[in-house]
C-alpha cells in the first residue's frame, strides 16, 4: 500500500476549511434548515407544530401546486430549448462569417443579460401591453385579429412569459457556444472539407461535437433559471391570468411572506431543490457519457 | 462523506429546537390603569416603525413628529421609516426579538395584524380608547379595522389594537367633459349610472377603463357592483370572514351576473386583462374613458393629468338619498407592542398624532384624515369632491371592508377568480363557488 505522493492527506482539509465553512454557513445550514422547518406547521411566529412530511403530502395533492411545476416544465423549453437552438445558429453565423466588428455584435447579443430581470419584465409588460408596441406592429400590417392583451390571454400568456425567458437566456448560452467554437482547431474544418462536407455536414460532424461540454453548461444554467423564475411572473402577471402562470417560486414567497405558511413555503422550496438538482444531474450525466 | 456526517450534525443540532421556540406567543393583557398625562412621565425613550415614506404622508409625519416632540421634551423619538413592503417583510421578525419597537404601524389583515394579536405581540388599546375619547371622535365603522379578538381569530369585532391617520375609499371617477358632450349630469343613482355608461358605449366612447392584469383591481370593481345587490351586514361579514354568511346566495349571483353584463356590453376596454393598472389609470388621465372605478389614492395623479376636468363620487344607490354603502379602509394603524417599556407613552404619542390637531396638519398636507373629515377646510377641485365623499361615507357609516381581507387566502382566489369570471372561463356560479370554498373552509362551516 502506496500513498499518493506530497503531504499526508488530512491536512488537505485544513485548506478547504475557510471556504467549506463559509459554504457551510450559507448553504449548506440555510438548506438544512429548510428540510428542518418543512416538516413543521409554522406561521414565523408562534410555536411551531411537528406535522412530519404532511406539508409534502399537500404539496403532492395540492392541484394547484402540480400546475405550478407544470408551468415551470413548460418554461424550460422556452428558457433552455430554444435559446440552445438559436443561440447554436447564432453562434456558428457569427463564427463562419467573418463579420467586422465581432465584439459588437456579441455584446449586443448578451445585453439581456446584463439588465436588471424587473427591468426587462417592466419593458416587456409595456410590449405585451393591448395598445402597445407588439400589438401595434400586429395592427398595422393588418394582422388586427391577432392583436390581444397577450399576459392576460389564457392561452398565450404563459407563451409571452416564456418568449421573455428566451431573449433574456439566447444571450448568455450564444457567448458560450462562441467560445466554444472559437477553440475547435482550424485543421478540423479543412479536414470536412476536403472530405466533401457542406456547410451543415461540417456543422452537424465538426461544430455540434465540438462544443458538447458548452452546450452542458449553458442547458443547465439556464434550466435552473426557468425552474426558480420568480422576478419575471411576479412582475408580469402576478401568476395570471387566473392561475395559469403560477410557478413554484412564487409560491414559496406567496406562503412565506403573505400566508405565513413558512412550514408549506420550506416544503415547496426543498421540492424545487430536487427537482433541479436530479434535472442538472441528469443533464451533466448525459453530458459526461457522451464525451466519455 | 463529509458533507454527510456535516449535514446529520446540523440536523442533531437543529432538532432540538423547535421554530418559534423562543416565542411563547399567549395574549398580551391590557393594562388596569393608564395615564394620559405625558409631560409627567420623566425620561422615555420611543421607538416607532413607520411606513409614511412618500409625499404628504412623509410631510405629515415629520411636521407631527416635530409638534411632538415641541411639546413633550421628556420623550425621546427614534423613528425607523420604511417602505410598505419593507416593513411587511420586517416586522414579524423585530416584533419576536428582543429589541423590539415600542409604536409600530401594523397592516390590518389577517396574515399581518391578526397573527401579531394571536401571538401576543400587540398591546389592546381600549383602555386608552376611552381615556383618550377615541371611541366618539372615530366612526365605529373606521375603528372596526383595527378590531380583533384576543385569540386573533375574530377580524372586524373584539379588542382595538391600532389608530389609523388617513381614510380611503373606492369610489367613481368621471371625466367632466365626456360627460358633458354626452349631455349627462354626474350620475344620482345606480341607475343613471348604469344608462350613463351605455349612452357612453352608444356614443362610441370607452365607458370604462380597467386595468386587471395585476389581479386585484376588479375586486374593487366587483366590490362596488356588490354594494348595491348585498346587504352591507352581510358584506362585512363575509370581508372579515367571520362565521355566519354565505357567498351562495341570490344577492351574490345577482352582483356576478351584473358585472359579466357589463363586459358583455362592452363597458370596459379591449384586453382588460392583459392591461396593467397603473396604464389604465393613466389613460384615463389622458382622457381615454368616461368612467374609472378607483379608491383615492389615485387623487393626486390625476388631479395632476386632467385638472378641473375631473370629478369624484360615492357608488350612488338605487335613490338619490340612500345610505351609502362603499368599499373602503384605513391606513396602516398605528399600535403598541408588547415589548413597549412605557406603554402609556406609546399610547399618548398615537394619540397625537390621531388627534384633531393631526388631522388638520394631515388636511393641510394633502392627505385624507380619517376623523372630523368634514370640519376640515376642503380644497378645492377633485380633492374637494374626495373630502366630501368620505365624510359623507364615514360620518354615515357606510364603509365596507375590502374583499380580500376575508382570510389569508382570498385575495388570490378572488383575484384569479374574476378574472376568470370577466374572461368568461368561469360562470357567475363557479365564480361564487370558489369564494364560497375559500370563505368557508377559513369560517369552519
Amino acid at each position: 500500500m502506496s500513498s499518493p505522493p506530497g503531504e499526508p492527506r488530512k491536512v488537505g482539509y485544513l485548506y478547504i476549511l475557510p471556504a467549506l465553512l463559509v459554504y457551510g454557513a450559507f448553504l449548506l445550514y440555510p438548506l438544512v434548515r429548510a428540510v428542518h422547518l418543512s416538516l413543521f406547521e409554522w406561521n414565523g411566529i408562534t410555536l411551531g407544530k411537528f406535522v412530519g412530511l404532511s406539508n409534502y403530502a399537500d404539496v403532492v395533492a395540492d392541484a394547484g401546486l402540480r400546475a405550478a411545476f407544470g408551468h415551470a416544465l413548460v418554461l424550460i423549453v422556452f428558457y433552455s430549448v430554444l435559446p440552445v437552438v438559436i443561440g447554436l445558429a447564432l453562434a456558428s453565423v457569427l463564427q463562419r462569417a467573418k463579420v467586422r466588428g465581432l465584439g459588437f455584435f456579441r455584446t449586443v447579443v448578451f445585453l439581456p443579460q446584463v439588465i436588471a430581470m424587473v427591468v426587462v419584465a417592466v419593458s416587456w409588460r409595456h410590449i405585451y401591453a393591448p395598445d402597445g408596441p407588439l400589438n401595434d406592429v400586429l395592427r398595422a400590417v393588418g394582422l388586427d385579429s391577432v392583436a390581444r392583451g397577450w399576459l392576460g390571454d389564457y392561452t398565450f400568456a404563459l407563451p409571452a412569459v416564456g418568449v421573455i425567458g428566451t431573449w433574456f437566456e439566447t444571450g448568455l448560452v450564444t457567448v458560450l457556444l462562441l467560445a466554444g467554437m472559437a477553440r475547435i482547431p482550424r485543421e478540423r474544418y479543412e479536414a470536412a472539407r476536403l472530405d466533401g462536407a457542406g456547410a451543415f455536414a461540417e456543422f452537424f460532424a465538426v461544430v455540434l461535437p465540438a462544443v458538447r461540454g458548452e452546450i452542458a453548461v449553458a442547458v443547465t444554467l439556464t434550466v435552473i433559471a426557468a425552474l426558480r423564475t420568480f422576478d419575471l411572473v411576479y412582475v408580469t402577471t402576478s401568476g395570471g391570468p387566473g392561475t395559469s402562470t403560477s410557478v413554484p417560486s412564487y409560491e414559496v414567497y406567496h406562503r412565506a411572506f403573505e400566508l405565513g405558511q413558512v412550514g408549506s413555503a420550506a416544503a415547496i422550496g426543498v421540492c424545487l431543490t430536487v427537482l433541479i438538482f436530479v434535472i442538472t444531474l441528469g443533464v451533466n450525466r448525459l453530458a459526461d457519457r457522451s464525451t466519455a | 462523506m463529509k458533507v454527510v456526517a456535516l449535514a446529520t450534525a446540523a440536523l442533531l443540532l437543529t432538532a432540538a429546537c423547535t421554530p418559534g421556540s423562543d416565542n411563547p406567543g399567549g395574549a398580551a393583557s391590557a393594562p388596569s390603569t393608564v395615564k394620559t398625562d405625558a409631560a409627567a412621565m420623566g425620561d422615555v425613550s420611543l421607538t416607532v416603525w413607520d411606513q409614511e415614506v412618500r409625499g404628504g404622508q412623509a410631510a405629515q409625519m415629520a411636521e407631527l413628529n416635530k409638534q411632538f416632540q415641541a411639546k413633550y421634551p421628556n420623550i425621546k423619538l427614534k423613528r425607523v421609516s420604511r417602505s410598505f413592503d419593507d416593513l411587511k417583510t420586517t416586522l414579524r421578525l423585530a416584533l419576536s426579538g428582543n429589541d423590539a419597537p415600542d409604536v409600530v404601524q401594523a397592516n390590518n389583515g389577517r396574515s399581518d395584524m391578526g397573527e401579531f394579536v394571536k401571538a401576543g405581540q400587540l398591546v389592546p388599546l381600549d383602555k386608552w380608547a376611552d381615556a383618550y375619547n377615541w371611541k366618539s371622535r372615530y366612526p365605529a365603522s373606521v375603528l372596526q379595522y383595527s378590531r380583533y379578538s384576543a385569540d386573533g381569530k375574530t377580524f372586524g369585532e373584539g379588542d382595538l389594537y391600532g389608530m389609523p391617520q388617513v381614510g380611503e375609499v373606492v369610489g367613481i371617477y368621471y371625466n367632466k367633459t365626456k360627460l358633458a358632450a354626452l349631455g349627462l349630469e354626474p350620475p344620482k343613482t345606480w341607475a343613471d349610472f348604469e344608462s350613463a355608461l351605455g349612452k357612453a358605449k352608444a356614443a362610441g366612447e370607452l365607458p370604462m377603463q380597467l386595468g386587471n392584469l395585476d389581479k386585484w383591481p376588479a375586486i374593487h370593481v366587483f366590490g362596488t357592483v356588490q354594494d348595491k345587490n348585498v346587504p352591507a351586514q352581510q358584506i362585512t361579514m363575509l370581508a372579515f370572514g367571520r362565521p355566519g354568511a354565505s357567498w351562495k346566495t341570490a344577492e351574490n349571483t345577482k352582483a356576478a351576473e351584473a358585472l359579466v353584463s357589463w363586459v358583455d356590453k362592452g363597458y370596459f376596454n379591449p384586453g382588460f386583462n392583459g392591461q396593467g393598472y397603473d396604464p389604465a389609470w393613466q389613460d384615463f388621465g389622458k382622457g381615454k374613458g368616461v368612467f374609472l372605478i378607483a379608491g383615492t389614492w389615485l387623487q393626486a395623479d390625476l388631479q395632476k393629468a386632467l385638472g378641473d376636468k375631473v370629478g369624484f363620487l360615492l357608488p350612488p344607490g338605487a335613490s338619490a338619498d340612500e345610505k351609502p354603502v362603499v368599499t373602503g379602509g384605513t391606513g396602516l394603524p398605528f399600535a403598541v407592542t408588547n415589548k413597549a417599556k412605557n406603554p402609556d407613552a406609546a399610547a399618548a404619542y398615537i394619540n397625537f398624532i390621531t388627534s384633531s390637531d393631526a388631522m388638520k396638519v394631515l388636511a393641510g398636507t394633502g392627505n385624507l384624515p380619517i376623523a372630523d373629515t368634514s370640519a376640515q377646510q376642503a380644497p378645492a377641485g377633485l380633492a374637494g369632491d374626495i373630502f366630501n365623499a368620505f365624510g359623507t361615507a364615514v360620518s354615515k357609516e357606510g364603509l365596507v371592508p375590502y374583499l380580500d381581507y376575508a382570510t389569508p387566502t382570498m385575495y388570490d382566489t378572488i383575484g384569479a377568480a374574476l378574472q376568470d369570471l370577466l374572461a368568461k372561463k368561469a360562470t357567475p356560479q363557479q365564480f361564487i363557488d370558489k369564494l364560497e370554498a375559500d370563505y368557508s373552509k377559513f369560517a369552519g362551516k
